[in-house]
């Protein structure tokens, strides 16, 4: 047991090398020059030099990625081009809000789903699991941004219930916890919640339909116990599989809420790069995919390691 | 005499697009502390009969008929809460594979004590303690360590012992044993045997033995039952059973047994295929691979005709002068061995196995 989890946390530290290698190297393959952003085309050559070596463009590459790493070990993701502010606090603050938004969205979308996927398991082939099915088709399969705008439309600008945009009243960035900022997630949460709701469903439903076909839930019922005692075993066996596809979803939802958060202009991450895209702030998306991605890798850790503790058969040794 | 389990033209079918007729008129009578061996090919419906007697079936899908009577209650009549009761405490059932039977996140010694207080209101700490001594009276070694030990942690014997503590866990008076010895090594299938004749014995409880291992059966059982298309087409006395079958299909089943003075020598199987329980002839199933077969066998069911504690259902067999059916030749000294020997081969599977 104890040999699983520290080989899985051996496993974490390639990955997380060739994810710095390749967010690194980013910058370099990316199409364009980078200076491109902050000096003018026209710009006379000794500038270009001049900005070349303060952004430490002229080192060989290997030296380039040993200090980018170091610096960004030590919390420095550089500036950003078009603001001038340290990428590390704007990127941690993006980071904030989408995983407030995503675990919140997924939440909703996981307490749903399990909901739904439990009665049609249960309830396999009738009415109530069709109806469950259905419900979670429609949830995989109607676009994001679509829902979000409908959202919008009908609770925002017709209803006037609540608001459309940002994290806060008057487009706070900072979240805190109170009634004004809370008004400000419900709609792009129930908005991110409809995809991992449908996809928990589907698996949830099959989880549940399958170990009840199984014969130790026929010798659960041999020992005399009632339907709650029951529910209580195929819920234990249903749960490792579970969570670690609610796992991924949550990852999903942390990395790929870009649509969403425009929609809404939830200043998260996927907004952060959407900025940095469009503006070509090559060290602002830097840091972003680079955190995003180290938030990715550390939660397959955590969803590894939580494994052999709900799932006796994983512990092997 | 009032019998402890009293199974009266129990029938079960599956409803589907092709209804299943899994169980079709058995009858049978058990005294408290008998063993009954329930024999038949794979696919006879012994396993459906055998959890017919808990009422396991899905509810949706199956359609009962007849009664059953276990203790004097009304087992197909029960309300579900007395169900619940029922199972477990009265009545209990050891399963033929306990890889699936166990549930496989929950600890062997966990299983076991959830048992125990399902039915008696005693705290964890008593349960922990007597789940503890149950493992040790099936012989589970270090079984204090092995309490906590998970299914897939264990052997196959080991898990069918702890299946077995878990069975005993409320002390029931009728025990159900589906095949308990079938998934096992040779060596461990005696062992396994052994132990459940020991506490039979010793608790003094009713037993249903369903197995489709006539040296098995011979070894545990009483009375002896023959199973065939859903039905019981023989039943006495194991001695007599064994000594002088009078059914054609028991006939064929102990022709085709190996006992140590017919090893080597070639096997009689009967040839043919176990009938469609979705499509039974009118008459008499094993009809088809009959070498006894008259027209009067394909018209209707044959009836089980009754005398001196026996009991067979075969046209032949039941016309006076007939009783007596040429059976096919074998050394005396081989069935001499039956009783005692468990070196046997299995009934010829079907298709479905
Ligand atoms: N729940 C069920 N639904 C439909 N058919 C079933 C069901 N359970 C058993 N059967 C069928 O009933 C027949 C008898 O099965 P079974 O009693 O398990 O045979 P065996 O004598 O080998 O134990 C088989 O053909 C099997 O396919
Ligand atoms: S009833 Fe007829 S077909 Fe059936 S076993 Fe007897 S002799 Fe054979
Ligand atoms: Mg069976």
């Amino acid at each position: 047991m104890l040999g699983y989890l520290l080989k899985r946390l051996t496993y974490t530290v390639p990955i997380t090398l060739a994810v710095t290698v390749v967010c690194f190297l980013l910058v370099h393959i990316a199409p364009g020059d980078p200076l491109n952003a902050v000096a003018p085309a026209d710009a006379p050559a000794e500038v270009v030099e001049a900005l070349k070596a303060a952004y430490g463009f002229d080192r060989p590459l290997p030296v380039q990625y040993a200090k980018w790493l170091g610096r960004a070990v030590a919390g420095d993701l550089g500036r950003s081009v078009a603001t001038g502010r340290p990428v590390a606090g704007e990127v941690l603050s993006a980071v904030g809000n989408t995983l407030l938004l995503a675990v919140v969205g997924g939440a909703a979308g996981f307490l749903g789903g399990t909901l739904l996927g439990c009665l049609a398991g249960y309830f396999h082939k009738t009415r109530i699991d069709r109806v469950a099915s259905a419900i979670s088709v429609v949830g995989v399969s109607v676009p994001h941004y679509w829902l979000g705008l409908l959202l919008t439309i009908i609770f925002s600008a017709r209803l006037n219930w609540l608001p459309a945009m940002g994290a806060g009243p008057g487009g706070s960035g900072n979240w805190t916890w109170d009634l004004a900022h809370a008004r400000h997630l419900v709609l792009p949460a129930i908005t991110l919640s409809v995809i991992p709701m449908g996809i928990i469903t589907r698996t949830v439903r099959a989880l549940v339909a399958e170990v009840l076909s199984q014969e130790f839930v026929q010798a659960l019922r041999a020992k005399g116990l009632r339907d709650g005692q029951v529910f209580t075993h195929v819920a234990k066996n249903v749960a490792p599989t579970a969570l670690a596809v609610m796992g991924v979803q949550l990852g999903y939802l942390i990395g790929g809420s870009i649509l969403v958060e425009t929609v809404f202009a939830w200043p998260g991450t996927g907004f952060l790069l959407n900025i940095a895209i469009f503006q070509r702030d090559l060290p602002l998306l830097q840091g972003a995919i680079l955190v995003l991605c180290l938030v990715f890798v550390g939660l397959n850790l955590l969803v590894d390691l939580i494994q052999p503790f709900i799932d006796p058969r994983m512990r092997r040794n | 005499m009032r019998f402890f389990v009293s199974v009266d033209n129990l029938s079960v079918r599956f409803e589907a697009a092709k209804p299943v007729h899994a169980v079709n008129g058995v009858s049978f009578d058990l005294a408290e502390g008998e063993v009954l061996g329930l024999l038949g090919e794979s696919g006879s419906g012994k396993s459906v009969t055998l959890r017919a007697l808990m009422r396991l079936h899905p509810d949706k899908v199956t359609r009962y008929g007849g009664a059953i009577r276990v203790d004097g209650q009304d087992v197909l009549g029960m309300a579900p809460t007395a169900l619940d009761s029922f199972r477990g405490k009265t009545c209990a059932m050891v399963f033929q594979d306990p890889i699936l039977a166990f549930d496989p996140v929950y600890s062997l010694g966990r299983q076991i004590s959830e048992t125990i207080r399902r039915h008696e209101a005693v705290d964890q700490a008593t349960a922990r303690a007597r789940a503890v001594e149950l493992l040790e009276r099936v012989q589970v070694p270090s079984a204090r360590r092995r309490y906590d030990a998970y299914p897939h942690e264990v052997s196959g014997g080991m898990r069918q012992r702890a299946m077995i503590a878990l069975a005993l866990a409320c002390r029931p008076r009728l025990l159900l044993a589906d095949e308990p010895t079938t998934a096992l090594d040779a060596t461990v299938q005696i062992q396994v045997l052994l132990l459940l004749r020991e506490l039979q014995k010793e608790m003094g409880m009713s037993v249903i033995f369903v197995t489709h291992d006539i040296g098995v059966a011979a070894e545990i059982s009483d009375r002896l039952a023959v199973m065939y298309g859903g039905r019981i087409i023989e039943q006495g006395p194991l001695a007599e059973v064994m000594r002088e079958p009078s059914h054609p299909y028991t006939q064929g089943l102990l022709a085709s047994t190996v006992t140590a003075g017919m090893r080597g020598r070639r096997l009689e199987a009967i040839p043919g295929m176990p009938p469609d329980l979705t499509a039974l002839p009118p008459g008499c199933a094993f009809a088809p691979r009959c070498g006894l077969a008259v027209d009067a066998c394909r018209a209707a069911a044959p009836l089980p005709v009754s005398a001196g504690g026996r009991q067979v259902a075969c046209v032949r067999a039941a016309f006076p002068g007939t009783t007596k059916i040429p059976r096919p030749a074998r050394d005396d000294t081989a069935h001499a061995d039956h009783q005692t020997s468990l070196i046997s081969l299995p009934v010829p599977e079907g298709p479905r196995c």
